[in-house]
């Protein structure tokens, strides 16, 4: 099933883990470039989620808004083996923290 | 695959973009264009000419489009034959060099040429047609170096031609053959309105006059015009705008068939050779060659279809409308505007010639066919609308006349023509976006449809308040003829299907989930997108109760967490209080709650219930369960809040129990999800302190029963609702009540309140089916009580309202 989750973090904003309908895992952090909605509660399809604030189109593999708007959520890495989802541990505690 | 395209304007490079959008890699595309330039927006050639506008500003595709979408283009190169057999297309250019491309698939959008008067003298200098960049300049540098200019003919374009002219300081006199100016697209009053005011500018006219033959002086440039009753005019320039011919010189030669155009089936191929399409103004479909922006488009976006092997996608004929793009004067018609002499045609006329406003509007069978506007035509895309959409206008003809404005009330100061509107003005309040963005993004993007400028501007992309200024924004900026939303309205860019459409196929084809209403239907993207998975769940879920399965990820956060997320993605709880009455055991509780997760604030709602803002989402399911409320579904589009006033229980005024209805009504109809949100109120007696008036039902009780009303809107724009009926017992309030809302959730399309859903579909349509069809009455009364039969509050039976209770916990690291 599509949809996603959220990451709280010990420092910094939390990270949202999203799930495509063909299964791909994508992590974004849950803060829309725009006015920082949390990605994480918007509506998954294809490989885009809309921001449940503004309804901005936010690209799951580049964290980027779609044209006309502008700007990008921060990446993070995600690797799926047997089933488990891991995020890289030093990118959470360095990445977008403030 | 090949694919050659004749022709470098408009309607043919639309045509290449929308084939790019659905698929960029299935042709190596090369494009021949006789112009020296890359497309350009020709209906911007006027204020060009009128130096309203820079050549530079109206290209459409620069060059660099063409490169980075891998096309081919040859500027500047005629195409001078086509060998239909080895599929090779050979061109020339003007130093006489050839060159030659094969093809699999060919375009033929080859436009049309001006019709030139067959009249002696027409090859001297200075005499021009009006149809292009090199026309448009010519015109511009004649103005500079003389001063008498006679247009020929007192159409659209030969008008705008003379007022550019005239703008440029030449002395400009109208040569127009028929009785009065533009008789194609005015009535007779109006076109003499239209010449008062052109005079008024310094513009002159021979109205009636026939051109004999255009004299010329020693250089072999063109003197004077001389008509046919021996008077004649000085004229250093003459420009012929007398009509347009679909250019079907080439097709001839291939031996296509043409009849006024080349003549194409519904997915644009010519009769001819189905590997051979033809689009745009050289094309005749069903016996017409369009010469307007809007249908050429809509073509366009057919034969793409059809070229991206689709093959959905027909053309069946467009209806235009026309708009003179003269800066000051609003002038508007559209279809059958003269009417009938048979008596079968109605005619009505508002006439205000010291205020230059006329507008007629012409009524066939309770439907309006034509409209024909001059001085004020704020209403035209509204009259428009109506015109295509074909309904029935039976129960707003009294008010027909005097336009809808279907411009909201708020956001805009309330401005409602945008025309006097100063650039900085704001358009767009719930996006801040200003006229002058607006217009600047059309020009510069150039944009042709409301959904385009929504997409670039975020203009009326939210609350749609403003979309009536937006779309006369548009029809002034882009030219009269703008694309107007297209009568068929698809979902969103997953699919071509409208709304109705869908939901017909899930009721036919009884299709239960989204996946086989995407298949069942074609969607272009296997698991669609924000705009069309939460309509289609609900088509579904309203189409086929208690057999479709709800989809959770296909509804909006707030549906989907049952609370309602805030700027701060912190949410609010809204507990359901039953006709707004409550009790100190309740307060109590809520009161606690507050005290206990530290709830910022608490609010009173216009609806009578008090909202809970700030909640954290991890602290929902307990703050619920604390509560110990049902759900107030103000998250929803569903039954939000019954508003009822104090009534006869206490009133000393109250003739009926408002309050006891009112709680009735919310228990018989609470969770029901509907296309959008439903506001009820009760009214004890005719003062209404509850506002019945402006509720999607209000009920109003007089001594002898209760008054019921529909459709009314308190919102983006307020609409007082229409009376429906009077009815005597309680009983027949709920039944008429949840008749009109089954009514509503089995017609009313998603996100379409009552009140636009009633607009649409007629008063007297919905009276027909709710108060003369008692047996279809009864039986929507029925379906709606059997669909809400054990409907489960999402804030207590998580597993059968499909709570995912996962989504309150956060995963820590």
């Amino acid at each position: 099933m599509l949809g996603a989750r959220r990451v709280r973090r010990a420092r910094g904003h939390e990270v949202a883990v999203f799930r495509s309908a063909e299964n791909k895992v994508f992590a974004l952090l849950d803060r829309c470039p725009h006015k920082g909605g949390p990605l994480s509660q918007g509506i998954v399809y294809g490989e885009s989620v809309a921001c449940p604030l503004h309804n901005w189109q936010i690209g799951l593999s580049d964290g980027c808004a779609k044209a006309p708007d502008e700007g990008c959520a921060q990446r993070f890495e995600v690797m799926v083996a047997n089933g488990e989802v891991s995020l890289n541990i030093n990118e959470l505690n360095s990445l977008a923290l403030e | 695959m090949n694919l050659v395209m004749v022709g470098n304007g408009m309607a043919g490079v639309r045509t290449l973009e929308e084939l790019i959008k659905l698929t960029p890699e299935l042709y190596n595309i090369t494009v021949f264009g006789s112009e020296p330039h890359p497309n350009y927006n020709r209906i911007l050639l006027s204020p060009v000419l009128a130096g309203e506008q820079q050549l530079d500003e109206i290209i459409l595709n620069p060059l660099s489009w063409y490169s980075d979408n891998g096309i081919t283009l040859h500027t500047g190169w005629t195409v001078k034959e086509i060998d239909r057999v080895k599929r090779i297309v050979y061109a020339e250019n003007s130093q006489g060099d050839k060159c030659s491309a094969p093809y699999d698939r060919l375009i033929l959008a080859t436009g049309s040429n001006p019709f030139m008067l067959p009249v002696p003298g027409r090859e001297l200098a200075g005499v021009l047609a009006y149809r292009d960049i090199a026309d448009t300049q010519a015109m511009i540098d004649a103005a500079t170096k003389y001063k008498n200019a006679v247009v020929i003919g007192g159409g659209l374009l030969g008008l705008e031609a003379a007022n550019g002219l005239m703008k440029r300081g030449m002395m400009v006199t109208v040569v127009h053959v028929a009785d009065w100016l533009m008789e194609r697209q005015l009535d007779k009053t109006a076109g003499q309105m239209l010449q008062k005011s052109l005079e008024a500018r310094g513009m002159q006219f021979r109205i009636g006059a026939q051109t004999q033959s255009l004299i010329g002086n020693a250089k072999g440039r063109v003197e004077q015009v001389l008509f046919k009753d021996g008077t004649h005019a000085a004229a250093d320039l003459v420009v012929m705008a007398v009509g347009i011919r679909p250019n079907t010189a080439l097709a001839e030669k291939m031996r296509l068939h043409c009849d006024r155009g080349i003549v194409v089936t519904d997915t644009l191929q010519t009769v001819t050779d189905p590997r051979i399409y033809a689009v745009g103004e050289c094309a005749a479909h069903r016996g017409i060659a369009y010469g307007l922006v809007a249908p050429l488009f809509e073509q366009g976006k057919v034969l793409a279809n059809h070229l991206a092997e689709y093959g959905i996608g027909r053309y069946t004929g467009s209806l235009t409308s026309t708009k003179l793009k003269v800066t000051g004067i609003d002038l508007f018609s559209a279809g059958d505007f003269m009417g009938s002499k048979d008596g079968l045609t109605e005619e009505i006329i508002l006439s205000d010639p010291k205020e230059g406003v006329y507008k007629k509007l012409v009524i066939r069978d309770d439907q309006l066919i034509g409209a024909c506007l001059f001085g004020d035509t704020v209403d035209g895309s509204w009259y428009f609308k109506l015109l295509r959409d074909g309904r029935n206008i039976a129960d707003i003809r009294e008010k027909l006349m005097f336009g809808e404005s279907n411009i909201g009330d708020v956001g805009h100061e309330g401005h409602n023509k945008a025309v006097s509107m100063p650039d900085d003005a704001e358009v767009c309040g719930c996006n801040g976006v200003s006229k002058g963005a607006i217009c600047k993004a059309i020009k510069e993007k150039g944009l042709f449809t409301l959904d385009e400028v929504r997409k670039q501007t975020k203009a009326s992309a939210s609350c749609g308040s403003c979309t009536g200024l937006v779309e006369q924004i548009l029809m002034f900026t882009a030219g009269g003829d703008y694309s107007a939303t297209p009568k068929k309205k698809a979902i969103c860019g997953c699919t071509d299907s409208s709304h109705q459409e869908v939901r017909d196929a899930i009721r036919e084809k009884k299709l239960l989930t989204n996946e086989a209403v995407f298949k069942a239907l074609n969607w272009r993207h296997p698991t669609g997108c924000a705009s069309c998975r939460p309509a289609v769940n609900y088509y579904r879920l309203s189409s086929w109760a208690k057999e479709a399965l709800d989809d959770p990820q296909s509804r909006f956060i707030n549906e989907r967490s049952h609370a309602n997320i805030q700027k701060d993605g912190t949410y609010s709880v809204i507990p359901r209080m039953w006709g707004g009455e409550t009790t100190a055991d309740e307060l109590r509780r809520i009161a606690d709650v507050v005290d206990k997760y530290k709830i910022p604030t608490v609010k009173v709602t216009g609806g009578q219930r008090i909202d809970l803002l700030g909640v954290k989402k991890e602290d929902l399911v307990n703050v619920w369960k604390d509560i110990g409320m049902p759900s107030g579904h103000a998250y929803a589009k569903a039954l939000r809040t019954v508003k009822t006033c104090v009534g006869s229980e206490w009133c000393r005024m109250g003739t009926q129990d408002s309050t006891k209805m009112g709680k009735d009504l919310e228990r018989a109809m609470w969770r029901m999800y509907a296309p959008h949100k439903v506001k009820f109120a009760v009214s004890g007696c005719p003062r209404n302190c509850a506002e019945a008036g402006i509720k999607d039902v209000g009920i109003i009780g007089v001594d002898s029963g209760w008054e019921m009303y529909i459709a009314g809107n308190g919102g983006i724009k307020t609409e007082v609702a229409h009376f429906f009926t009077k009815l005597k017992t309680e009983d027949e309030v709920l039944e008429y009540t949840g008749a009109f809302m089954q009514l509503y959730r089995e017609e009313g399309w998603y996100l379409e309140r009552t009140v636009h859903y009633v607009n649409r579909v007629g008063l007297d349509y919905v009276k027909k089916k709710i108060l003369d069809d008692e047996v279809g009455r009864k039986a929507l009364w029925e379906r709606l009580q059997f669909a809400l039969e054990g409907e489960p509050d999402p804030w207590f039976e998580f597993d059968k309202a499909q709570v995912d209770t996962r989504q309150f916990e956060a995963i820590s690291v």
